[in-house]
């Protein structure tokens, strides 16, 4: 999705330090009109919004949140090249907008020293003033206006205080050409000369071409790690003897006393504290806001730690127990309006589409809603004040155990709701190794779609006996299943970090923000942004899968003589219930019908090409306790693993109306009953724990994977995501059933 | 006499001397304002010993005790 470059359309681009308030800018300037995407080729989010200034359209482009503007790997090139227009599916900004933090100046001055090198016309918005005035801290703003030489406009977004005087800038900037003068480098001179040369001696390795802008030069100059020079070598074929160059320079710069790349901080923090002297005053006794007696709390050792705990357990509960109400309704609703069509519609395959296929594909998801809602209005709130990075930072010491940092946490915490959310709240890690092992082991993480599984199988088949006098079995079943899923993603995670992902321990620098009350404009915001990209995204293939899981069960249909034999039976008890003159009879014949209509069900579903690919898959999952039946649930469930319940029902004769108490218990009934064709009983305890065991590793999760593959930009990914979690549940299935049957024999 | 970072004591503040700037920490580091001359104070140590809180330039960075080790500091007269 490229943005058309039309004439009469301006473009700005924003950037800014992470925790400036960049979101809260954004999303006041944009209002709702925002579309969300991935640049090609990187995993980098591409968010564009529109907005209008004195009738002409703009279009904004929001950059990832950054301290500083080094290209050190393909995605941080990307904010680089949108802002100097070397992007060819981003128009060329007219405007930079650089969002700074009142209270953190001299570093976010290091940000807009280097967007000031880029040449390009730009705006600085100054966020959190507010704050900054509870610590007494007084700024001359014309004066530092005057030094960078470019509008310098206080907001305060969420009040939405000063956004028009900063549209009205933005419009005066766009229509002035380029900088008059460049401005002055706060590089020192030996550091200028050495660029210089390395511009000439680009210009002759590479005649014809453009040259490549002053600020890449600088780039590949300061940039040890060589991230550019293999970019510039990639694209511009004669540059050998370009490394040879770079490294001569870096040593007379050593020799000079401007060592690469410490030389970049040196001078632009002397270059800050030159813009800053005399422009910031703070009181001589610094003032204590209420965000840092907060603080001191929240970061205590003893009750830093019981406040996260609580806070965690809080979130936890509101997910699973708020939810239920509004879950209850979603799902009333589905089955209303599943009612409504079959009412309506004449019987046959297209009602059966809509009914077994949409209706009840797509309603399985989207009566997750409720919960996705409530951790995002959560963790939107712990977002927005700043607490995330102090969860982050509590839990760094565990999680570096298993070779993640704490940036993990939250997003596998999320994962327990559901890993959609939990995978796209990986965005938070820089590191892309951290990123990608957190990605890859979150589905491991028991997400609430497993509950109906755990809850059906655990109350069938675990017995409700107490263990030492207090503690019930069946609770410790459904902990072990969580379990389960938390010991295998730390092995997993583990092996991943010691094999594909391996290389140093990625550096924990990271702010802690100063505290803030949240901004329910943003909580909400962001919260049905989320919401709203879980049923975009989700909702589509779900939609997609759901129908032809229901044309594998629905085709093909039974003979026509099997077909005719289950109506004549209907329309004799029937008849029966016609002249039935009490009311018990007639609704013990009705219980009849409902019998026989189940058992034709079944006997379709047996059938289908489902049930016949169950039949050609039992002898793999025969090592696991399980029959064809079992296995054609499970090939039912790949899609969507709440599936699961609904189609053991319909192979089990009940019906797929196994919803509420009733069904659920004449489920649980039609399992303990099911048998072998031997005669042995079908389900016992391994069986159980086996086929629940499964459920809690394997991918059965069409969703997760699309959303991982939309992360990573690759197919590669959700494949590997897939593979691993199928065989690791099938092995870890096996292993329960077989050391159960021993245990048990 | 010089020092590492990672051996304040917490609400001691120190004065930075010189950052190791061969690893990509040190990188980070200076990238957020930890350079010579930069005064910085342990504020809050995490509860299991590791990550440290350093409160410096008006903010609070987070650092692991490793990679404070990677910064020289001078005490503050």
């Amino acid at each position: 999705m490229s943005i058309a470059a039309d004439p009469q359309t301006r473009t700005v681009a924003l950037i800014g330090n992470p925790n400036t308030g960049k979101s809260t800018v954004f999303g006041a300037l944009s209002g709702v009109q925002q579309r969300v995407g991935n640049y090609p080729g990187v995993t980098v989010e591409k968010k564009t919004g529109r907005m209008t200034v004195d009738g002409k359209r703009w279009t904004l482009i929001d950059l990832p949140g950054t301290y500083s503007l080094a290209p050190r790997s393909l995605d941080e090139m990307v904010a680089v090249d949108v802002m100097l227009g070397r992007r060819p599916d981003t128009p060329k900004p007219d405007v930079i907008l650089c969002i700074v933090d009142a209270n953190n100046l001299e570093r976010n001055l290091y940000l807009v020293s280097q967007v000031l090198e880029l040449g390009r016309p730009t705006v600085v918005a100054l966020t959190m003033t507010d704050l900054a005035e509870e610590r007494g801290t007084t700024l001359d703003l014309s004066k530092l206006r005057d030094r960078l030489g470019v509008p310098i406009v206080p907001i305060r977004a969420h009040k939405r205080i000063g956004l028009d005087a900063l549209k009205t800038a933005l419009a005066e900037t766009a229509t002035q050409e380029q900088p008059s003068s460049a401005p002055e480098s706060p590089f020192p001179e030996p550091f200028q000369a050495e660029v210089a040369r390395i511009e000439g001696w680009l210009a002759d390795a590479r005649p014809g071409l453009p040259p490549l802008p002053r600020y890449l030069v600088e780039r590949l100059l300061l940039d040890t790690n060589g991230y550019l020079e293999g970019h510039v070598a990639l694209k511009n074929g004669n540059v050998e003897g370009l490394h040879a160059e770079i490294l001569a320079s870096r040593q007379r710069l050593a020799e000079a006393g401007c060592p690469v790349p410490a030389v970049e901080a040196m001078a632009r923090y002397g270059w800050a504290a030159t813009m800053l002297d005399e422009v910031v005053t703070r009181p001589d006794e610094p003032r204590v806001t209420s965000g840092d007696r907060v603080d001191r709390v929240l970061t205590h050792r003893v009750w830093g730690t019981l406040i996260f705990v609580a806070v965690m357990a809080m979130i936890f509960q509101a997910v699973f127990t708020w939810a239920i109400p509004l879950m209850d309704l979603i799902d009333a609703g589905v089955g209303g309006l599943a009612t409504l069509v079959e009412g309506v519609m004449a019987e046959g395959a297209l009602r059966s589409l809509i009914i077994d296929g949409v209706i009840a594909g797509v309603g399985g998801v989207i009566v997750f809603l409720p919960q996705i809602f409530i951790l995002f209005f959560f963790l939107g709130i712990l977002e927005d004040c700043g607490y995330l990075a102090r969860a982050a930072y509590l839990m760094d010491r565990l999680m570096t155990r298993l070779g993640l940092s704490g940036k993990s946490f939250i997003p596998l915490l999320s994962s327990f709701a559901c890993a959609i959310p939990g995978v796209m709240a990986t965005r938070v890690i820089e590191d892309r190794r951290d990123r990608m092992t957190t990605i890859l082991v979150a589905p491991l993480m028991s997400c609430s779609a497993r509950l109906p599984v755990y809850t059906l199988l655990i109350a069938a088949f675990i017995p409700p006996v107490a263990l030492a006098g207090f503690v019930s079995l069946q609770a410790i079943t459904m902990v072990a299943m969580y379990a389960v899923g938390v010991i295998t993603a730390a092995g997993v995670a583990w092996a991943l970090k010691k094999t594909a992902f391996k290389g140093p321990t990625p550096p924990f620098v990271m702010e802690l923000p100063a505290y803030k009350w949240p901004s329910p404009r943003v909580v909400l915001h962001r919260m049905f942004e989320r919401g709203w990209s879980f049923i975009r995204r989700a909702g589509t293939i779900i939609f997609a899968v759901s129908i032809v899981m229901w044309a594998l069960l629905y085709f093909p249909r039974l003979p026509e003589s099997t077909e005719a034999a289950f109506t004549q039976q209907i329309a004799a008890l029937e008849a029966q219930r016609e002249a039935a003159a009490e009311t018990e009879a007639a609704e013990e014949i009705d219980a009849q019908i409902a019998a026989v209509e189940a058992r034709a069900d079944g006997e379709q579903k047996r059938s289908s090409l489902l049930g016949r690919a169950g039949r050609v898959i039992e002898p793999v999952v025969r090592p696991l306790g399980w029959d064809w039946r079992i296995g054609a649930a499970a090939i039912a469930s790949f899609p969507a693993r709440e599936v699961v319940v609904a189609t053991l029902g319909v192979i089990f004769d009940i019906g797929s109306d196994v919803e509420g108490e009733e069904g659920a218990s004449r489920l649980q009934v039609a399992l303990r009953e099911a048998e072998h064709r031997d005669g042995r009983p079908l389900f016992t305890i391994p069986v159980a724990l086996s086929v629940m065991v499964f459920f809690a590793l394997c991918a059965q999760c069409v969703s997760t994977l699309a959303v991982i593959r939309r992360e990573t930009n690759s197919w590669g990914w959700p494949l590997f995501c897939f593979a691993y979690m199928t065989i690791l549940a099938y092995i870890a299935a096996m292993l329960v059933y077989q050391v159960g049957t021993w245990i048990a024999a | 006499m010089s020092r590492r970072l990672s051996e304040l004591s917490l609400g001691e503040s120190a004065t930075v001397t010189q950052v190791d700037a061969t690893g990509d920490v040190g990188l980070r580091a200076l990238e957020m304002g930890v350079i010579p001359g930069t005064v910085v104070k342990l504020v809050a140590i995490a509860p299991l010993g590791d990550p440290l809180v350093f409160e410096l330039r008006g903010y609070r960075l987070s650092l692991r005790r490793s990679e404070a080790a990677a910064i020289e500091v001078a005490s503050l007269v």
